[in-house]
């Protein structure tokens, strides 16, 4: 995949209202793919909205340089940028009709009547909002008022789209449903998307690649699989999803922590201090490993949400079974078998 | 609606009803009714029909039909040009600052707007006599000019003088609902129009008017209706050419005692006044729809 996108060196400072300065962007590298789906996943604060307003030209950059298909963006005002941006508040003009609203983009080039009607038409179809073009945007409800902001910000065909948390406003089966839905419209039109949440859930649904971003930096990039597996460092590993983290010292293939549990670790460990991770699916109820007692059993229909107190002592660990004869209660003994292969290694303990 | 929320809602709007009813009607038919018959001869009115007031306003005197002389329907029309050209630039002052104080942080803003309003805490008379010592060639400005080595403006009882005291009067109220119109204005509309690809003055026209254009449009009738009435002002500072239409009906009713002819100078001018507003607010009802 060529790339399309590249920043480099991307800084932002903001000063606070306390007379403070704020590092909104701390030196950010990233390259977007063409027709790739990258996605910037972070707590609030993180940068990642700054970011995609840096692309977008609605904020500068102090230094650094952004760059489309070998085009220096880093100067160049909003209007003059080929990317076209989804708001998270839609931002739908009020005074205009849907049509009018999707047909904007074309509108302010000169497109004539006739090429901006079928162009808008194409794009109302796309996205599934057929006939709708006479509303104003207060006459839809929200998921169609996000299609339409879709629609509007894909008329004009722009190489790259920018996505500021779209799908935050619509109720949970809307947005899962909207998820698949964007990414197979991606797919269709075959242009990049950046797409900012701070749902990890969503991130790993929709993209090729996430990229985890705190405190103005890029923590770890890689494909959803990458991340998850093998985060990078602790905040990634606690970020996506929950997970089981132990702190210890490894030698000779085993982790020792410091309550004294012994973890099995794949081949090839490094010795010296470490952190292991191990995702609560991958834990199993079996005959021999971890020996603890149930403190929580939750059931959740298909799966059984455990907490469990190891007798060796440390933080209860968390396990996802699934359900079947053996559904253990509260304070009930269990014994929790894992694969050493499953286990991510990551050096240090921080 | 229930019988007790209609018990509740006359009880509610009865003392409205009152007051408007006695203090608002009440003179306004007293005025209609005037507006009808002969004037006395030492002032008040004689109880016959005379419609020779309205021939009067609208160039035919006292029944000659010979002789056509538009005279007040010439000051009428002066009085909506200069309380148009009052809006415009009322219009042009507030409408930058609005954008200007709807950026600044809020204490700042607070601090502006009370500057805004601060002249309503001194008496209008003493305001304009201000603008009396500021103005006259022996005044502040005309020292300023001489100091510098120029003539003087001789800006003081002209037409000039009587807009510079309109705006000054009226630009409270053209800004303050031009402001909130303008702070309520969504700033992601004006990044999405950019990012869209429109070009500033794209986005000024498309998006940034038409989403401002309740409060201009409130800002204006509230400007403009006072202005075409407005006496004090040319009376101050107009002199001779800058009298106005409200001057008219003033001296109809205290110089010459013309009571019914002052109060049909009133009935017209009102009528006037509620057809350009009809006019203005049906236009400006349109250009919203159609935007």
């Amino acid at each position: 995949m060529p790339d399309l996108l590249t920043i480099a060196g991307a800084r932002r400072a903001f000063s606070t209202p306390e007379g403070k300065t704020f590092l909104a962007l701390d030196g950010i590298d990233l390259t977007v793919g063409d027709g790739e789906f990258v996605t910037l996943l972070g707590p609030s604060g993180c940068g990642k909205t700054t970011l995609l307003r840096a692309i977008a030209g609605f904020e500068q950059i102090d230094s650094g340089s952004i760059t489309l298909d070998g085009t220096d963006l880093t100067r160049l005002a909003a209007h003059r940028r080929p990317v076209n941006t989804v708001f998270q508040s839609y931002a739908l003009f009020p005074h205009m009709t849907v049509a009018r609203n999707v047909g904007y983009a074309l509108e302010v080039q000169g497109v004539g009547r006739g090429d901006r009607e079928a162009k808008v038409a194409d794009a109302l179809d796309k996205v599934g909002l057929n006939g709708l073009g006479g509303r104003k945007p207060a006459q839809l409800s929200g998921g169609q008022q996000q299609r339409v902001a879709l629609a509007r910000a894909i008329v004009a065909q722009p190489r790259l789209l920018l996505l500021d948390e779209p799908l935050s406003a619509l109720d949970r089966n809307l947005r899962q449903a909207m998820q698949l839905e964007l990414k197979d419209l991606q797919h269709r039109l075959g242009i990049s998307f950046v797409f900012v949440t701070h749902d990890q859930e969503e991130a790993l649904t929709m993209s090729d690649r996430v990229v985890v971003m705190r405190a103005g930096r890029v923590e770890q990039a890689g494909t959803p699989r990458e991340i998850f597996r093998k985060p990078a460092n602790r905040f990634v590993a606690e970020f996506i999803g929950e997970t089981n983290l132990f702190t210890g010292m490894v030698s000779a293939g085993t982790l020792v922590t410091a309550s004294g549990l012994r973890l099995d670790l794949p081949n090839g460990a490094a010795d010296g201090p470490a952190t292991a991770v191990l995702r609560p699916t991958d834990l199993t109820l079996g005959s021999s490993g971890l020996a603890g007692r149930v403190t929580r059993a939750v059931y959740l229909g298909a799966d059984l949400q455990l907490r469990v107190a190891l007798d060796s002592g440390g933080p209860d660990i968390a396990v996802l079974a699934r359900d079947s004869a053996f559904a253990p209660k509260d304070g009930d003994r269990v014994t929790l078998s894992y694969d050493p292969a499953a286990v991510h290694l990551m050096a240090g303990t921080q | 609606m229930t019988p007790r929320d209609r018990g509740q809602l006359a009880a509610l709007l009865t003392p409205v009803t009152l007051f408007l009813g006695i203090f608002f009607f009440g003179p306004l038919i007293i005025i209609a009714v005037y507006s009808l018959l002969s004037p006395g001869l030492y002032g008040g009115v004689e109880w016959s029909f005379y419609h020779w007031n309205f021939g009067r306003i609208f160039g035919w005197a006292d029944g000659l039909i010979e002789v056509y002389e538009p005279v007040y329907l010439r000051i009428l029309a002066r009085s909506l040009g200069l309380a148009l050209l009052t809006v415009i630039v009322c219009l042009i002052l507030c409408y930058p600052v609005a954008f200007w104080i709807a950026r600044l942080p809020q204490r700042a803003r607070m601090v502006f707007l009370f500057l805004i309003t601060l002249p309503f805490f001194a008496s209008l008379i003493v305001r304009l006599y201000a603008w009396l010592l500021i103005l006259k060639p022996s005044g502040i400005l005309g020292t300023l000019f001489a100091a510098i080595g120029l003539d003087p403006p001789e800006i003081l009882y002209t037409q000039t003088a009587v807009i510079l005291g309109m705006v000054y009067i009226s630009v409270p109220f053209m800004f303050l609902p031009l402001f909130s119109s303008v702070d309520t204005l969504d700033r992601s509309l004006i990044e999405a129009s950019g990012d869209l690809g429109a070009k500033p003055w794209q986005t000024f026209l498309k998006v940034i008017l038409p989403q401002t254009l309740p409060g201009i449009a409130g800002g204006s009738v509230i400007v403009f209706i006072p202005a075409v009435g407005n006496f004090i002002v040319p009376d101050i500072l107009g002199g001779a050419q800058g009298l106005m239409i409200g001057n008219m009906v003033e001296q109809q009713f205290l110089a010459s005692r013309n009571w019914p002819f002052g109060s049909a100078l009133a009935m017209v001018i009102m009528a006037v006044v509620l057809v350009v507003l009809v006019v203005f607010t049906s236009k400006a009802a349109k250009a919203g729809a159609s935007r």
